[in-house]
């Protein structure tokens, strides 16, 4: 039987409690001990974390379709914003009239815009349990049409890199317009409150770390069985051979179609777990290079290992927080640098490294 | 008596006659500055009639001293009272002599008062500056003054009109005299024949005031009722601008398929480096448009070497651009691109690492703000057919020289060495290296190829978009889509691809909007994979396989 909290890999163990550790000791530390004790998490690195441990979840659903499925979607983060756009939706309607120009049913931007009733894709935002059901939906459809489009004329290799490139511009495009009615350039922002409480206040980011790392384990834990099933068996086969899997009689396609519309579904968790912590979300999420950015997470961390995505998207994304703080300019050519040198030289990731350290001093 | 005396008689006549010359010719000299003096200072009317009298000296500089003020170029020089015509560059005036042409050099704005004007003055200006240029030499300049006088015609503009008709002889500006006749005759004062006659004769013009008539004379005022009362009139009228607006139509549809060329150019040139690296080589290179950025900031560096001389910087930056890209390319190959053979999606993302290292780079010795890169003036401009029709230079020569590129490259690959061996080593790696080809230095120099004429093509982009870091990131999606849609592998896929695409979105982008008609095309890729996954022209044979 398969054991769901232990795994053989003992690296796989660590990431584990590291993750558990986070999602505990981070908010409690910073709600129960004062602000001047040495024990204590200021605000910000409370939400800094909870945006790392959404975008650890992203590449955890990005590692999954690339690591075992060997498909490299270049627009994970077209699911991700989606998810976001549907909680920025939500936040939206909390608003109320507490915007600027006060109107009871229209976010500001309508009001602007000259707009006199909200758009029919804007309603039943204003119910949570709505929009958490389209933060799933959303992407999980458009990920079916896709990837049945796709998958069922056998695009396969940069092809469909290239072709899930061209799907998050094209929508980046799309929602930068005005008239799509999602704010276009500026996005979604000046959210108030969720579910009731204020999203400002140090309680509910506290919460929303919790719920963020909640749902990474969750999400590490369901991908760790999926991968150690039959059917995650049969998808690894897919990736080495995939010819050969559907000379033995499987429906590859079938396989691809539903890995990749589960996997969008957790990037657009992690998208809607990410905009209440960010407080925005506008365009530039779909933009390519995002989800570029989201492969190289990958990539550094060692891809086919679901912990590894979530090392490097943690890693990463804090020498980025470091690096843009100290010297703006380094970041794009570290980054650069990164991209090549991880390839090159560290073709398994930081994983494979430690991997190969403990197989040598064996 | 006799013929001595009869000589000294005639001397002394021709002595005064010649007395009586001088005075003339002088007085004409004097006038000419008298009256430059009024314009200076003497008082509205002094002025309303010293511009008479200067276009009536008939000194070649009346028209360009009369152009000068009613443009407001106009000035005096507060140190010397000079009158000088002035134009400002960077907030200092450079000055020419009004009377003599002669540069009079540079000064402030606070060193020259200007010549004023009233209405009346204005509008008397330029009755005697169109009358000065419907004489003058030049065929071109008498067209553009019939043009602008037929926008005010008055009794007298007429008259002027019907005198010039006479000795005219360019057949241009003979036919816009005659359109600004025909228009009158419409007017309702004539008799119905005439109108009728002048209508008949309208239909064959592509003019925009013939549209304007046209339509003036079938509209309805505020009740309903028609302004034109004659109705066979107004049928007639009606059924010219129906023929009228069905060349319109076309002349559109021309100018609309000339855009989408050219917009197809740019995509041509910016996919066919890339139809090397990936089509023929099959690397995936998304340092591709980067590399078209380093094209483009050649030409803007090499405008920086020689500021004077425009247009020759431009033809220089060709092959500079071509040189320095694929360099740079061929540094990619050899450094990264050939550890990866075989592995696509690794090469992807190194590259991908590669582009966002050249960009930082640029914009770290750039600044991250856009350049301009000037236009030589032989680019600048456009192509006026007709009043429904100008095609822009800098588009036409982009649509040539692409088409050159193209052609260039395709001789390369049928006709040297070089293109024998990277189409041997594309067919069959393993069999080309049996034979003799270095294939490692072939890879290099077909990486080297499809990156110079990246650099080509950042040329040609930077005289019509801004110079930025972010050049090449515009392009990369669109390159690929071009490359794919064509078929990978196929030279001719993509120069057909790419000019598919570009007509595609111009014509959708009257019904759409830009942004709309671009999602369009994108999805319709999409969607045509799905269909082809091997575009629109697949390679046959053994290497549709790899």
């Amino acid at each position: 039987m398969f054991k769901i909290w232990h795994s053989d890999d003992k690296t796989a163990n660590t990431v584990l409690l590291a993750m558990v550790l986070i999602t505990l000791v981070i908010p409690l530390a910073n709600l129960l001990t004062p602000v001047d004790s040495a024990l204590h998490f200021s605000a910000y690195t409370v939400s800094l974390v909870g945006k790392y441990l959404t975008f650890a979840l992203l590449g955890l659903s990005l590692d999954l379709v690339w690591g075992y499925a060997g498909i490299l979607v270049l627009g994970q983060g077209a699911f991700f914003a989606l998810g976001g756009y549907a909680m920025g939706m939500y936040l939206m309607r909390q608003i109320g009239n507490r915007g600027v120009y006060g109107d009871p049913l229209l976010p500001d931007f309508m009001v602007f815009l000259n707009w006199h009733e909200l758009p029919w894709y804007w309603l039943g935002f204003n119910n949570f349990a709505f929009a958490m059901l389209m933060v799933i939906a959303v992407p999980g459809v458009l990920a079916f049409l896709f990837g049945w489009l796709a998958f069922r004329s056998r695009v396969t290799g940069v092809y469909l890199s290239i072709i899930t490139q061209a799907l998050t511009y094209a929508l980046l495009l799309a929602f930068f317009r005005n008239e799509m009615g999602f704010g276009g350039n500026n996005g979604l922002t000046d959210f108030k409150d969720i579910l009731g409480f204020n999203i400002q206040s140090e309680g509910v980011r506290a919460v929303l770390l919790m719920l963020s790392g909640l749902s990474l384990i969750l999400a590490y834990l369901t991908c760790r069985w999926l991968v150690n099933t039959k059917l995650g068996r049969v998808i690894t086969a897919i990736r080495d051979q995939e010819s050969r899997v559907r000379f033995l009689g499987y429906r590859v396609e079938m396989f691809k179609l539903w890995l990749f519309v589960f996997s969008a579904m957790l990037a657009g968790i992690a998208g809607a777990l990410y905009v209440p912590q960010v407080g925005i979300i506008n365009p530039s999420e779909f933009s390519p290079l995002n989800s570029l950015e989201i492969v190289i997470w990958v990539a550094i961390g060692g891809r086919g290992t679901l912990y590894g995505a979530i090392v490097g998207a943690v890693l990463v994304n804090y020498s980025k927080t470091v690096l843009t703080g100290l010297l703006p300019e380094i970041w794009l050519f570290s980054l650069g640098a990164i991209f090549v040198l991880v390839t090159l030289l560290l073709p398994d990731g930081i994983v494979g490294l430690l991997h190969r350290r403990k197989e040598q001093a064996v | 008596m006799g013929l001595v005396t009869q000589f000294k008689r005639y001397r002394s006549l021709g002595i005064l006659l010649i007395g009586l010359c001088l005075p003339v010719l002088a007085n004409a000299q004097a006038m000419f500055g008298d009256v430059l003096q009024t314009l200076k200072q003497g008082s509205m009317p002094d002025k309303e009639l010293a511009i008479t009298e200067l276009a009536e000296t008939g000194n070649p500089r009346a028209l360009i001293i009369l152009q000068a003020l009613l443009d407001g170029n106009l000035f005096e020089a507060k140190a010397n009272g000079q009158l000088v015509i002035g134009h400002e560059q960077n907030q200092v005036f450079s000055l020419t002599d009004a009377a003599g042409g002669e540069p009079a050099g540079n000064l402030d704005r606070d060193a020259i008062s200007k010549i004023n004007l009233t209405n009346k003055l204005r509008t008397l200006l330029r009755k005697t500056v169109g009358q000065l240029e419907l004489s003058a030499g030049d065929p071109s300049v008498r067209l553009a003054a019939v043009k602008a006088m037929a926008k005010e015609t008055d009794g007298k503009v007429l008259e002027l009109l019907q005198q010039r008709l006479k000795d005219e002889q360019d057949k241009d500006v003979k036919q816009a005299i005659r359109l600004v006749f025909l228009l009158q005759d419409t007017h309702s004062d004539h008799p119905k024949a005439v109108r009728i006659n002048a209508i008949e004769a309208l239909k064959a013009y592509n003019s925009q005031e013939v549209l304007n008539q046209m339509k003036a004379m079938v509209e309805k005022d505020n009740e309903g009722q028609f302004l034109e009362l004659d109705p066979d009139v107004r049928n007639l009228a009606a059924a010219a601008l129906i023929k009228i607006n069905h060349r319109l139509q076309f002349y559109s549809a021309i100018e609309t398929l000339f855009f989408g060329l050219s917009l197809g150019a740019v995509l041509v040139l910016a996919a066919i480096g890339l139809a090397i690296t990936f089509g023929v080589m099959g690397v995936i290179n998304m340092a591709h448009g980067e590399l078209m950025m380093l094209g483009a900031y050649t030409t803007y560096v090499m405008q920086q070497l020689m500021p004077n001389n425009l247009g020759m910087s431009v033809i220089l930056a060709i092959p500079a651009a071509f040189v320095i890209s694929a360099l740079v390319g061929i540094a990619i190959e050899r450094g990264i691109i050939r550890f990866l053979y075989g592995r696509p999606l690794e090469t992807l993302l190194a590259t991908f690492g590669v582009s966002l290292f050249l960009q930082q780079t640029v914009r770290s010795i750039f600044s991250p703000l856009n350049r301009s890169v000037a236009t030589p003036d032989w680019m600048s401009g456009s192509l006026q057919i007709n009043d429904f029709l100008s095609l822009t230079w800098n588009r036409f020569y982009i649509l040539l020289f692409c088409l050159m590129v193209f052609v260039a490259l395709l001789q390369i690959l049928k006709h040297t060495r070089l293109g024998l061996e990277v189409r041997a080593v594309a067919q069959n790696r393993t069999m080309a290296k049996a034979m003799g080809i270095p294939t490692a230095r072939v890879d290099a120099m077909t990486f080297g190829l499809g990156s110079g004429i990246a650099g080509v093509a950042g040329v040609a982009l930077s005289q019509i978009t801004n110079v930025g870091p972010n050049l090449g990131q515009a392009y990369i999606v669109d390159s690929f889509m071009v490359v794919v849609f064509g078929g990978v592998g196929n030279l001719l896929g993509t120069l057909v691809a790419g000019f598919t695409l570009g007509i595609a979105n111009k014509f959708l982008e009257p019904f759409s909007g830009a942004v709309l008609a671009k999602i369009f095309i994108l999805v319709f890729i999409i969607l045509f994979i799905q269909k082809r996954p091997r575009g629109l022209f697949p390679q046959k044979g053994r290497a549709a396989e790899i």
